[in-house]
């Protein structure tokens, strides 16, 4: 797995072909990536622990699906609109596997890892609150329940 | 015991402080606790850390509830629920 928490752009093609040549068994590769919208920010995050919670992340995703590998990247400071943020790219034997762990590392990292982003408006920086719909699409991953017995 | 604090994004702003290293009373051992002995510093403590507030907390950059234990030398970190991705 790769984990990237930079200031600088990445290139999604070049992490592609990357990930997807580390394997013959390698038969997809689900991609996502993140943009900015409309207003210019500053994303901070806490050093160490963003790293470690991504991989954490990944790691759980190798544990529900078969990855044979992960790239994430998460950019930090100023960003302007049409900036990417962050990517996402999952390899696996099927796209089943690699679309589905490709989202649920999304998802989880939308409300794990610790990156906050303050918005630049004309009015005044304000920072972003959290959306429930956040925790909900994340939510929708928790292991179904034990049988009993 | 002596533990560090750290506070991220809004909570750093209102509380003009991102890290310190703090002496804690006997008693605090929890991440809540810890909350609570911080809101005595005064209003801005108990406008950002307030119980009516969404604060998040890591012990050692673990994601943890406020009922997790701390112990000297611990790092424990507090900061508004994630926006990232």
């Amino acid at each position: 797995m790769k984990v990237s928490v930079q200031k600088a752009d990445f290139d999604l093609s070049a992490e592609v072909k990357t990930l997807s040549s580390k394997s013959k068994e390698i038969g997809a590769v689900a991609s996502f990536v993140g943009v900015v919208r409309d207003v210019p920010m500053t994303l901070e995050h806490y050093p160490g622990m963003t790293e470690n919670s991504i991989k954490k992340i990944i790691e759980e995703a190798q544990s529900r699906w078969k990855v044979m590998g992960c790239t994430v990247i998460h950019r930090y400071g100023e960003l302007q609109p049409g900036d990417q943020i962050v990517m996402v790219a999952v390899a696996s034997a099927h796209r089943g596997d690699a679309f589905a762990a490709c989202e649920f590392v999304m998802d989880y990292l939308k409300t794990r890892a610790p990156f906050w982003k303050k918005e630049e408006r004309a009015d005044g920086a304000r920072w972003v609150e959290a959306k429930a719909s956040d925790d909900e699409a994340a939510g929708r991953w928790q292991p179904p329940a034990q049988k009993a017995g | 015991m002596k533990v560090k604090v750290l506070f991220f994004a809004g909570l750093r702003e209102q509380l003009g402080t991102s890290a310190e290293e703090l002496e804690l009373p006997s008693g605090v051992t929890t991440v809540a606790a810890l909350r609570s002995h911080l809101l005595n510093r005064g209003d801005s403590w108990k406008s950002a850390l307030g119980e009516s507030k969404l604060v998040r907390t890591a012990v050692n950059q673990d994601m943890v509830p406020a009922t997790a234990r701390i112990k000297a030398g611990d790092e424990v970190a507090f900061f508004p629920p994630v926006t990232g991705g």
